[in-house]
């Protein structure tokens, strides 16, 4: 488990999550360069992610898919910012249509990719996570509600439960 | 980007997110919330913690009210504060949703690299 630390700055509404690899830095640059390996960690083990297009050079974008396990496919984008090969890059990351046309309804946060070389030969990589905007943050905690809603609805059935 | 987020965006309240998010966005107001977890505070006793008036303490405490991250209560002739623990666990699980996302992604990567290098033979 190369995960080494994880900061939550609600000041800055940022988190920051550092991660140590056994690998060189350009062997870590392909897993956000090289298509085919991004592909098989951005979506998390129940929504794997497809891309579409990748174009990681500064005003390019790179297209992607996740579908969940019901068939449903959520479609987002990169829009890359800066490139710092093979040290970082800048990108925003929101919600898009099938065709990669962002839809600015929905929230969109900025992320911040470190590689930097540790002793020894490995990487130090961190991911810095900003929301791009104080209504992006908003939104987010609103859904953060309706969840803790749920959680608490559930705890109430199985209060209900246990007292038959 | 969670997954999460497609499933509940339609149904954003934004009143009360906007209440959220600027109430958590002080720490004076972060550490009112710490202070009150077991509600033994008046607004006058919270206010010897802080370099302001009781009069600004009371309108932080009514920020933090309106946004449902405390409660006030009746003891005697005292108004005490008291925070509203789901409130405050709703507010922060955003933020556990994307550290949660990362973990996975991390575990993911780990997988990826402990891999033979199929492009040196």
């Amino acid at each position: 488990m190369p995960l080494t630390d994880v900061h939550k700055d609600l000041d800055a509404l940022t988190m920051t999550i550092t991660a140590e690899l056994d690998v060189p830095v350009e062997r870590a640059w392909q897993l956000f360069a090289d298509p085919r390996q991004l592909e098989r960690w951005w979506g998390p083990p129940t929504y794997p992610a497809t891309v579409h297009a990748h174009d990681l050079v500064p005003g390019g974008r790179v297209h992607y898919s996740m579908t969940g396990p019901e068939g449903d496919t959520h479609h987002g984008y990169w829009d890359v910012l800066t490139v710092d090969a093979p040290y970082g890059f800048q990108i925003e990351d929101g919600f898009a249509d099938e065709s990669a046309v962002p839809d600015d309804d929905l929230p969109s946060s900025r992320m911040t990719v470190r590689l930097d070389p540790r002793d020894g030969g490995g990487t130090r990589m961190s991911i810095i996570s900003t929301f791009a905007t104080a209504e992006s943050m908003a939104e987010m905690l609103q859904m953060g509600v309706e969840e803790g809603f749920k959680a608490a609805l559930g705890q109430i059935d199985e209060v209900l439960a246990a007292s038959r | 980007m969670t997954i999460y987020n497609h499933m509940v965006v339609d149904q954003i309240d934004g009143a009360t997110a906007d209440q959220l998010m600027h109430a958590l966005a002080d720490a004076t107001r972060r550490d009112i919330i710490r202070r009150s977890i077991a509600g033994r505070h008046s607004v006058s006793a919270l206010a010897r913690h802080y370099p302001i008036s009781t009069t600004a303490v009371q309108k932080h405490v009514a920020v933090l009210e309106q946004a449902g991250l405390v409660s006030r209560h009746k003891v005697g002739r005292e108004q005490r504060v008291r925070t509203e623990i789901a409130g405050v666990r709703a507010a922060s699980s955003v933020l556990d949703d994307l550290e949660a996302l990362w973990r996975a992604r991390i575990d993911q990567i780990d997988d990826l690299l402990a891999e033979p290098d199929r492009a040196q033979p």
